[in-house]
């Protein structure tokens, strides 16, 4: 009986506590806010939004609700979030490894990478991105084309459009590759574990990429023509492209700064955890002949993953939290979009706010969730 | 058990924290922004980050400028010392939460008075001080004289969380014309994109475009058109729930424009307490008990026109004389063809 309320007791009241303070908060602020005449409520979400927003990947004008305006935000934070875990993880992972490498200037040049850009504050890089490097940029009239049909210019990255005939019969022919690949796969690992036998998935599973989509080219009707930006006159000095795609300046240095600065702390993540697999391993893997590839695919990685994924998980969450610095040079994130503008303009301050910070939370446990899954797959399973 | 206790303690002395924090706000509810700006020795002030004429610190971190002013005015008027202000610099996006929240008590910060901001929001907009409209700068090599000639796909820097923002929009799909918004928090970052290429045109209020043009590197080169987009009558906020801290702001602002409308500043204020006309008499608190209905004493205007000056002196110091708007435009008296009109102080 003592033993019970030893253990239980302290929870309840602090339980209790937390209940009461929440309470009182609240009660703190509705008090306030009926002094003041503010009311609460979501119904704004529903009410025109009036306001334009300068990049958006669905369709959004003023006309649309603060809840659109909201996904539009969303939906920016999501895309600069998701090209830079990207670049950053490929960065990272070559500056880890070449970090570890024997050679004098690749591995001192990784650890001068790593040294400068995590050592500088990530608003200052995002602000030397926007400000110092993109403004070397040209004129829209002035730049020179990369690759003859893109053009880099201080208003923008304009690269050319893809128009589709059919896309969903290309569509249809990617996923029917990839569930080929899995098949494909699984019954390789069969074959390996019943007869001993290796076939060459990857090969395999790269012509399937290729062949199958290119096959909706020549039977199933699919086309594909290009929009090519074009110069177009504002006024007396002033250009732009049209046609094509443009892809802000702000995006571009926002994705540069963040990918770069989180590269860093993924690559000592993938140092650390390479490290941490005991040199025995690798000599031991060695002597039972297989090649120095087997041996970092099949006994280091696998043991040094277990090691990266939990850290680099938190360098993603950081990434994405992040992101939210967007609104320091006009990038339309979550936090410019909704708790600025559509803040401002509502003044529902609380709400906004928390429906912000729901929303932020809720994507950090999704790829927590995410990376934890992953973790549980490769982690050892005790027979 | 002793780990649970100082758990327990820990826990009261949160609470501790709470309450104290809540009879601060409770005493605002009873109307008490005076008396703690009394007991504070000093105004609390929300202005810009900085907008030359408006609210503009120099290096030694002195403030001017007409918004400015009027939190001097009040600081004169309930403190005895216009000298007596706090000021805060915010953002366009933190004014309205910072004024609520009751970090500041006087919000004066080149604000647009709207039905919904005035309504909505908890705030109150106690008078106008300076009456603007929304246009727009462009390099003058564009070639472009008019509003009529943007096209398609102009890109538009301007400010966040600002009524410019509403009527940008406004102006664009009423004229069919698609474009570009660059939105930033900071001015002094609008200016930047703006000065480096990224924009073809810069919007906010006029006044603000004259007065960032010159931070631009080329002030010359840039050219405010002449349409005006809509109306900004700009003026000083208060918290909602406080009428008698909403009156002294008010009249704070009104003896101002009143001084000057009666020919009352700064170095004839003390002379005209003999004058024959009891309407300055009133204004220099040689007559009636006016102050009496705030909790002040009857100098209050007095010292307000002898330590600030009127209205016409702060246009001038701040906004004629620095090169902004040496016109006034409609921001002179009612008497001269202006539209600054108050309410008789009596």
């Amino acid at each position: 009986m003592n033993n019970i309320i030893k253990k239980y007791i302290p929870q309840l009241l602090a339980i209790l506590f937390v209940v009461l303070i929440f309470g009182f908060l609240t009660m703190n602020a509705q008090t306030n806010m009926d002094n003041r005449g503010i009311d609460f409520g979501f119904g704004f979400l529903s009410q025109e939004s009036s306001f334009d927003v300068q990049f958006s990947l669905i369709e959004y004008s003023g006309s649309d609700s603060y809840a659109r305006a909201f996904l539009v935000g969303l939906l920016n934070t999501l895309l600069v979030s998701f090209i830079s875990i990207i670049i950053c993880t490929i960065l990272g992972v070559i500056i880890g490894v070449a970090r570890l490498s024997s050679n004098y200037l690749i591995k001192n040049s990784a650890a001068w990478y790593v040294e400068f850009f995590r050592n500088i504050p990530l608003l200052l890089q995002i602000f030397f991105w926007y400000y110092a490097a993109l403004r070397a940029l040209p004129m829209p009239e002035k730049a020179d084309a990369w690759f003859g049909v893109t053009y880099m210019t201080v208003k923008g990255y304009y690269i050319p459009a893809m128009v589709w005939e059919n896309l969903n019969v290309f569509l249809y022919c990617g996923l029917a590759a990839i569930i080929a690949i899995i098949v494909l796969r699984n019954y390789a690992n069969r074959l390996r574990d019943t007869q001993g036998k290796q076939i060459p998935v990857l090969i395999y599973s790269v012509a399937l990429l290729i062949v199958l989509p290119l096959l909706s080219f020549l039977i199933g009707g699919v086309s594909l023509e290009f929009e090519i930006p074009e110069l177009k006159k504002l006024s007396k000095i002033s250009y732009i492209y049209e046609g094509g795609i443009s892809l802000p300046p702000e995006l571009i240095a926002l994705v540069l700064a963040l990918s770069l600065y989180t590269s860093t702390f993924v690559a000592e993540c993938v140092r650390a955890g390479i490290e941490g697999v005991s040199k025995g391993q690798k000599e031991a893997a060695a002597s039972v002949g297989l090649t120095p590839n087997q041996v970092l695919k099949l006994v280091i990685m696998p043991q040094a993953l277990r090691i990266i994924i939990p850290p680099t998980t938190n360098q993603y969450l950081n990434l994405t939290k992040n992101s939210s610095l967007a609104a320091a040079i006009a990038y339309p994130d979550l936090v410019l979009v909704f708790a600025g503008t559509a803040l401002m303009q509502t003044g529902k301050a609380i709400e906004i706010v928390s429906i912000t910070m729901l929303t932020y939370l809720t994507i950090s446990l999704t790829i927590a969730a995410i990376m934890n899954w992953y973790n549980k797959k490769i982690e050892i399973k005790e027979k | 058990m002793f780990k649970i206790i100082k758990q327990l303690t820990s826990v009261v002395a949160m609470f501790a924290v709470l309450f104290a924090f809540s009879t601060e706000t409770m005493a605002a509810k009873k109307s008490k922004t005076l008396e703690n700006t009394k007991k504070r020795g000093f105004v609390r002030c929300g202005v810009s980050q900085g907008l030359p004429g408006f609210s503009n610190a120099d290096e030694s971190g002195n403030w001017t400028g007409i918004d400015v002013d009027v939190c001097r005015a009040v600081a004169a008027a309930t403190l005895g010392d216009a000298t007596k202000v706090k000021f805060t610099p915010l953002s366009a996006k933190e004014r309205f939460t910072a004024l609520t929240s009751g970090e500041i008590d006087i919000l004066s910060r080149n604000t647009t008075w709207t039905l919904s901001r005035d309504a909505d929001i908890g705030l109150t907009f106690v008078g106008v001080n300076f009456y603007d409209g929304q246009g727009f700068m462009v390099r003058k090599g564009s070639g472009i004289a008019s509003t009529s000639e943007f096209k398609n796909g102009t890109s538009v820097c301007t400010n966040l969380g600002t009524t410019t923002e509403l009527n940008m929009r406004d102006f664009f799909d009423s004229k069919g014309i698609s474009y570009e918004p660059v939105v930033f928090e900071k001015a002094d970052e609008v200016v930047a994109a703006y000065d480096a290429g990224r924009c073809d045109t810069y919007t906010t209020d006029k006044s603000g475009l004259a007065a960032q043009r010159t931070k631009l590197s080329a002030p010359d080169d840039h050219v405010v058109l002449p349409e005006t987009i809509s109306k900004e009558p700009l003026g000083p906020v208060v918290r909602q729930g406080d009428s008698v801290w909403e009156d002294i702001v008010r009249w704070s602002l009104n003896t101002m424009i009143e001084a000057e409308e009666y020919g009352v500043n700064s170095s004839n204020a003390d002379m005209m307490k003999t004058s024959n006309n009891p309407a300055i008499k009133r204004l220099v608190g040689a007559e009636g008990e006016l102050g009496a209905a705030f909790g002040l004493d009857n100098d209050w205007n007095l010292r307000i026109i002898k330590q600030v000056g009127n209205y016409g002196e702060s246009y001038k110091r701040n906004i004629a004389d620095t090169g902004i708007l040496p016109d006034r435009g409609p921001n002179e008296l009612w008497t001269k063809g202006g539209i600054l009109y108050v309410p008789p102080a009596r």
